[in-house]
C-alpha cells in the first residue's frame, strides 16, 4: 500500500466564481430532496409509528453528519492530508487500484482547500444524509431508533466514504478510463450509485435481517396489505424531492462531471423528464393492473424516475432520458409487487425497488447512451463492484451490529406502535388508534 | 444457503476484475466482465431464496 500522487485535481480545471456561487446555491437546495424522502419514509409507514419515523429520519441525518465528519471525511479522501497524496493503493496488472482515500483528518485544512474540494466535501456530506435515510423507510414499524442510529453510524463512517472514494474522489472505479481506456471512467453525476444504489442496497439488507412486519405475511394466503397512512405526505415528499434533485443533479454535474455551465438547463429538462416519463408509466402500469392508478405506487415510480436521472440526466439526450424514467416507471410497480407477493420481502418505503434497482438502471442507461467507447463497460465495472462488494459488506455489518444493537422492536413494541413504545407518546394523539386486524 | 449466496457475490466481482486486468482486447474483456455479472447475479438469487419465509404449513 502506497500513497499515490493524485489524479483528480490534476485534471479538474479550477472553478470560475460564477460556478462556484452557483455550485454553492444548489447544494444549499438540495436538502430538500432529504425533506422529501423524510416525508416518503413517514408517509409509507403506519400512524402509529409516525412520529418516530420522522425523528428517526432527523437523527439519522445527525449520526451520519457527525461520523462522516469525524471518521468517513478521511477515508473518502475529498479533502488529502499532503496535496501530493491522494489516497493508497496496490499495483496489479501494471496499474494503481486507488482503493481507499487519506485525506485530512476531522477536516484540518477545510477552510484553506481548493473551493471546488470544499463543494465537493458539502456534496458529499448530503449524499451521506441522503444514503442513510433510504433503509431507514424500509425498515419502518419494527426498526428501532438506536439501531437505526448505529446502522447510520455505519453507513456514513465506512461503507459511503469507501463507494464515495472510488467513483468521485480519484479511486479506482474513477480511474477506469485513465487506466483501462474505458470511456471516462466509472460516471455517477447525481449519486445513483454513491446514494441510491448503496442506499437500496442496505435496504434490501436491513429488511433480510429484520424480517417482515409481524402479520405482514400470515401463515395462509397473500401477504396481508399495511398501506401507507398518508398519502398526502407521500405526494407532497415526491414534490418536494423534485426541487432537491434538479440542484443535486446539476450541482452533480458540474462537480463531478465537469459540466459546463450552459449544460445545466439540460440536466434540469432532463431530470423532469425522466421522473415524468417514469410517471406515467407507472400510471398506466397500475391502472392496467388494478383498474385505478396507485397513489403510492405512482410515487414510487416518480421517485424511481428521479434515482435513474441522478446517473445520467448530464450525459443523455431528452428522448433518451424520457424513456430511461419510463422504463423505471415500468418496473417499479411490478417489482415491488414480485419482492412482497414472491420473495417474502417487506418493504414498506419501496426502497429497494425505488433506489436500489432504479439505481442500478441509471447506471446502465447512462452506459448505454453515453457517446464514448467502453463507458457501458465502465458502467457494468461499477455496478459488479456495489453488487458483488458493497451488498454483502453492508450485510455482514449489519449482521454483526444487529448482535451488538438488536434491529427490531419486541413483539409487545410492534404490536402498540413504534410512537408509544420507543417516544412515549403518538403523532397525532387527537386521532381514535384502530384496532390492527392482523394481530388478532 | 443466505450466506453461501452472498460469499458469491464477491466471487462475481473478483471475476470482473480479473477481466480488467487480464484481458486487453475489449470483446474478450466485455465477455469476462459479463461472466463476472452473471455470477453476482446467481449469488443474489441464492441469497434471495435463502431468505424467503417458508410458505403455508411450513412457517412457523
Amino acid at each position: 500500500m502506497n500513497p499515490i500522487p493524485s489524479i483528480t485535481p490534476a485534471a479538474v480545471p479550477a472553478m470560475s466564481d460564477a460556478a462556484f456561487a452557483l455550485t454553492l446555491g444548489l447544494l444549499l437546495l438540495a436538502p430538500l430532496a432529504i425533506a422529501g424522502v423524510a416525508l416518503i419514509n413517514t408517509g409509507l409507514g403506519r400512524s402509529r409509528s409516525a412520529a418516530q419515523a420522522m425523528l428517526g429520519n432527523l437523527a439519522l441525518v445527525a449520526v451520519a453528519a457527525i461520523v462522516f465528519a469525524l471518521v468517513g471525511a478521511t477515508l473518502t479522501g475529498t479533502i488529502p492530508d499532503v496535496p501530493a497524496k491522494a489516497g493508497f493503493t496496490f499495483y496489479a496488472a501494471g496499474k494503481a487500484w486507488n482503493w481507499l482515500g487519506a485525506g485530512s483528518f476531522l477536516l484540518h485544512g477545510l477552510g484553506s482547500a481548493a473551493p471546488q474540494a470544499q463543494l465537493a466535501l458539502l456534496f458529499e456530506f448530503l449524499a451521506v444524509a441522503m444514503a442513510v435515510l433510504l433503509p431507514w423507510g424500509s425498515g419502518a414499524d419494527r426498526w428501532r431508533l438506536a439501531a437505526g442510529c448505529a446502522s447510520a453510524a455505519v453507513l456514513a463512517g465506512i461503507v459511503f466514504p469507501l463507494t464515495a472514494h472510488w467513483i468521485w474522489a480519484g479511486g479506482w472505479l474513477a480511474q477506469l478510463g485513465a487506466n483501462f481506456s474505458l470511456g471516462a471512467g466509472f460516471l455517477d453525476g447525481g449519486g445513483a450509485a454513491t446514494v441510491h444504489t448503496l442506499g437500496g442496497l442496505s435496504a434490501l439488507a436491513l429488511v433480510w435481517i429484520a424480517g417482515p412486519r409481524r402479520g405482514k405475511f400470515p401463515k395462509e394466503g397473500l401477504s396481508t396489505a399495511m398501506p401507507g397512512h398518508n398519502a398526502i405526505y407521500v405526494l407532497f415528499g415526491c414534490l418536494l424531492a423534485l426541487v432537491g434533485w434538479l440542484a443535486w443533479n446539476a450541482a452533480g454535474a458540474i462537480l463531478w462531471l465537469q459540466a459546463p455551465l450552459a449544460a445545466l438547463p439540460a440536466t434540469a429538462i432532463n431530470t423532469l423528464l425522466s421522473a415524468s416519463g417514469a410517471l406515467a408509466a407507472t400510471y398506466s402500469v397500475t391502472r392496467f393492473r388494478f383498474g385505478k392508478p396507485d397513489a403510492s405506487l405512482c410515487a414510487n415510480g416518480w421517485l424511481a424516475g428521479l434515482v435513474a436521472s441522478s446517473a445520467c440526466a448530464a450525459l443523455v439526450t431528452p428522448v433518451e432520458s424520457l424513456f430511461t424514467g419510463a422504463v423505471a416507471g415500468v418496473f417499479t410497480p411490478l417489482l415491488v409487487e414480485v419482492l412482497e407477493l414472491a420473495l417474502s420481502i417487506d418493504d414498506p418505503s419501496g426502497a429497494i425497488t425505488v433506489h436500489g434497482a432504479a439505481g442500478l438502471w441509471g447506471l446502465f442507461a447512462a452506459g448505454l447512451f453515453a457517446p464514448q467507447t467502453g463507458q457501458l463497460l465502465a458502467q457494468l465495472v461499477g455496478i459488479a463492484a456495489l453488487l458483488g462488494v458493497i451488498l454483502p459488506l453492508v450485510y455482514l455489518l449489519f449482521a454483526l451490529l444487529n448482535r451488538v444493537v438488536p434491529f427490531r422492536v419486541d413483539p409487545d413494541g410492534e404490536r402498540i406502535g413504534m410512537d408509544l413504545h420507543e417516544l412515549g407518546g403518538g403523532a397525532y394523539p387527537e386521532f381514535v388508534i384502530h384496532r390492527d386486524e392482523s394481530y388478532r | 444457503m443466505k450466506y453461501a449466496g452472498l460469499l458469491v457475490m464477491p466471487a462475481g466481482f473478483f471475476l470482473t476484475l480479473a477481466a480488467l486486468a487480464l484481458f486487453a482486447d475489449p470483446p474478450r474483456r466485455a465477455a469476462f466482465v459479463l461472466c463476472g455479472l452473471a455470477v453476482e447475479a446467481m449469488g443474489l438469487v441464492v441469497a434471495v431464496r435463502g431468505h424467503m419465509l417458508p410458505r403455508g404449513e411450513n412457517r412457523s
